[in-house]
């Protein structure tokens, strides 16, 4: 029984927290959320290559490193606390886990190497304009053809990266079936015919989402297209997971802000941080950070075991993680009174980003339902 | 990282399991785990539990070897008191003994201290209880008025002690006492071992607004002990007593999630019986409350982490305490919701005894969690001030 980070871990981390500070400072930040790409090619390149991040956590034999969910949560974890602008999640997250869950051993080997390097920039597109995020919401159908070929029409809402990505796993579900039932996966290029891709103005503008409208796009399938309700609802909880990690780096950031602000702040001749009023605040944002991060740090591992736990540790971590991110960002801004209400001060990124995030995959009410249902409440 | 039993945790774990196994039966099973330690239900056969497992030695299962102790490491105390609560054994009545004062004697006492009161409270023969709080010593509790000074081979203590859990059954106290009459705040205070069983201990229950009484005030007038009763050195009391609250606060408590288990497990059954569970709002506070109580389980074992690779436990026992105490008391509330009006209606009041069923109990008793062992507004500026460096207010 064990609950540290390896040695092996935490060098993992600083290192990635330094290449981060040196390649994502704040003013990044805000160069590349007031692009349409959202993201820097170059830094992209050199994760890849220099630091090996894309591949960190995909199997050996797929042109991956074969490290497990918690080296990818340190990873997240730290891209978080400084809102790293990249398609990390969607490609490394999203995209290669439902590949992983789903493909057969070929269209890993097709697909995985090129995400790995960071060649390919991937996403998933599952979301329709319904907002829904399981399996209830998967409207599109996809219509079989000639050749084992499908052709898929409708719509794809919030698709992270969606605009920017090279390779798009969508989630449809064959002609004729509902609910669980009749639920895919296929494969589509960005530049498909019949695709038409638009930017969404995000109000989190440090992750690039997208509308796909698809009109009879040809797409492959990706594994069997019989029943993929499973591999679907395992990529949920695997990206439940992930978002938790990624979503405590920037809940201790905001704290440490705080903290810090509370510290040189005087007024009355005091620093502020003396006064119980903001004294205790930042005490119920430590307590909710650090259990937070329990929960995530627990998900993580549960996630790199595969172990039946993960269903029930992906919706807790995403109900709790979200509130204790969204409520440490909220308090930071108050904390820091008016100069955290402008847009200067980047107390207003985390804000968003917390609520973004809160959103993403489902709000904590929706994650409460979902964990009351696998309790059996 | 990995949560697994090792080989030896395993092995433990199987011996614990079979030792309950077959102990564990008859008027000790029917008992089940309600109560806790401020709680005296089932006093009698929860008195003959705990002999038992003390004459097994699973009273003072950390404890070193050469004061009958299993010497138990951390991750073995977790597996004891997993199998314990999995078992739903009833709940331990020597707390504030085994809990509290041995863990601060193992640190601080003499090997003469050790060998004369670790075995009796092993042997469940002996019952303490904490003289910390007085009237004008609550939150601020370096201002404590208790005196004691020597008078021969003895201390003479005189003064009040408020809030005394369970001092009606105790033997000793342990008495955070003033024995530097010039002394202010938390300089000249030692930390004496006072028989209870005496002219000069007087003990006034105080009925709480769950309608018992657990808690009492104690009052000194001329109470004697021994010289040689003082844990640490005189005058140093305060450091003595900061690390009693330690263990409070801490360790002492972090088997507390699992006794949370049952009482959750059974207010969902509940829930399922009334239907409430159909109710969108009560869904939601049930699977909030699983949510936070698994992430206490996570905040202990990472918690636990730290304690065995530092060695101690530090203000960050605080983030435990504020947790659990503010978990239980939203759980009290959450229960009252799902009994609907049915929470009008506690168990049996026509004989006037004001009796609670265990949800009333849970939704009462909670509030005294959220004040003792340092209230949560005390949490909030140890959290403040020691783990975060904010800067003290000004006094």
């Amino acid at each position: 029984m064990n609950f540290a980070f390896s040695e092996e871990q935490e060098e993992l981390r600083r290192t990635v927290r330094q290449f981060l500070e040196a390649k994502s400072p704040e003013t990044e930040v805000r160069r590349l959320m007031e692009t349409t790409e959202g993201y820097d090619p170059a830094v992209w390149k050199q994760m890849g290559q220099e630091l090996g991040l894309q591949s960190l956590a995909i199997p050996e034999e797929y042109g991956g490193q074969g490290f497990t969910f918690i080296e990818l949560g340190i990873v997240l974890e730290e891209m978080g606390r400084l809102l790293l602008c990249a398609p990390y999640y969607a490609s490394v997250v999203l995209a290669a886990n439902a590949i992983l869950n789903v493909g057969t051993d070929d269209q890993k080997r097709d697909l995985l190497p090129g995400i790995a390097s960071g060649d390919t920039i991937a996403t998933l597109a599952f979301t329709e304009p319904s907002g829904k995020w399981d399996a209830t919401g998967i409207a599109m159908e996809a219509t079989e053809g000639e050749g084992g070929r499908f052709s898929l029409s409708g719509e794809k809402m919030f698709v992270l990266d969606g605009f920017t990505a090279d390779l798009i796993v969508v989630v449809a579900r064959l002609a004729g079936t509902s609910g669980t039932d009749g639920i895919s996966f296929f494969t589509v290029r960005g530049d498909a015919d019949g695709l038409t891709r638009t930017s969404l103005s995000t109000m989190d503008m440090t992750r690039k989402q997208a509308k796909l409208e698809f009109s009879n796009v040809e797409a492959l399938p990706l594994g069997s297209t019989e029943d993929g309700f499973a591999a679907f609802s395992k990529t949920l909880d695997q990206a439940a997971v992930a978002l938790a990690n990624e979503m405590m780096g920037g809940a201790q950031f905001v704290l440490d802000m705080s903290v810090q602000y509370a510290k040189d702040r005087v007024q009355f001749g005091r620093p502020i941080g003396s006064f119980q009023a903001i004294k205790h605040k930042c005490a119920d944002m430590l307590l909710e950070v650090e259990s937070g991060k329990s929960a995530a740090y627990y998900a993580s591992w549960a996630a790199a075991e595969d172990n039946e736990e993960v269903p029930v540790v992906a919706a807790l971590s995403k109900a709790y993680c979200s509130e204790a991110y969204f409520h440490a960002a909220a308090e930071n801004i108050q904390i820091h009174g008016g100069i955290g209400f402008t847009w200067e001060h980047p107390a207003h990124l985390y804000f968003k980003r917390a609520k973004s995030s809160e959103i993403f995959l489902g709000d904590p009410t929706y994650h409460r339902e979902l964990l009351a249902q696998r309790i059996g409440i | 990282m990995d949560f697994r039993d090792s080989p030896s945790e395993a092995a433990f774990r199987a011996e614990v399991r079979a030792w309950l196994g077959d102990h564990l039966t008859g008027d000790f099973a029917a008992l089940g785990s309600g109560g806790g330690p401020a709680d005296e239900t089932g006093w009698d056969v929860r008195l003959e539990w705990e002999r038992l497992l003390g004459r097994d030695r699973w009273v003072g299962v950390s404890w070193p070897l050469e004061y009958g102790g299993r010497g138990a490491g951390v991750a073995q105390q977790i597996v004891f008191n997993e199998e314990y609560a999995r078992a739903n054994a009833p709940a331990r009545i020597s707390f504030f003994g085994e809990g509290l004062f041995a863990p601060t004697l193992i640190q601080f006492g003499t090997d003469e201290q050790k060998q004369r009161f670790l075995p009796k409270i092993q042997a469940v023969e002996e019952l303490w209880c904490q003289g910390f709080s007085e009237p004008n010593a609550g939150s601020d509790l370096a201002n404590v008025q208790t005196r004691a000074a020597l008078d021969g081979d003895e201390w003479v203590i005189t003064g009040q002690k408020v809030w005394t859990t369970l001092a009606h059954r105790a033997d000793w106290c342990f008495v955070v006492c003033r024995t530097d009459p010039e002394s202010t705040s938390h300089h000249g205070l030692s930390y004496l071992l006072c028989p209870m069983h005496q002219d000069g201990v007087e003990v006034r229950p105080l009925r709480q607004l769950t309608g018992s009484s657990e808690f009492n005030e104690v009052f000194f007038d001329s109470a004697r002990t021994a010289k040689e009763n003082v844990l640490g050195p005189v005058g140093e009391g305060w450091k003595v007593a900061m690390a009693t609250l330690g263990f409070e606060r801490g360790t002492a408590f972090l088997s507390q999630q699992l006794a949370f288990e049952h009482e959750l497990a059974h207010l969902i059954d509940v829930a399922k019986k009334n239907g409430a569970r159909d109710d969108v709002a009560v869904r939601d506070e049930l699977a909030g409350s699983y949510a936070r109580l698994q992430v206490m389980r996570y905040n202990g074992l990472r918690m636990l982490t730290n304690l065995v690779q530092r060695g101690s436990l530090g203000p960050e026992a605080s983030v435990g305490k504020l947790f659990w105490t503010t978990w239980h008391r939203d759980f009290g509330e959450t229960a009252m919701k799902v009994l609907g009006t049915d929470a009008l209606q506690i168990l049996d009041d026509r004989n006037g005894a004001y009796d609670l069923d265990e949800l009333h109990q849970t939704f009462m008793a909670s509030r005294a969690e959220t004040i003792y062992a340092g209230s949560s507004e005390i949490q909030r500026n140890i959290i403040g001030e020691r783990v975060l460096g904010l800067p003290r207010e000004p006094r």
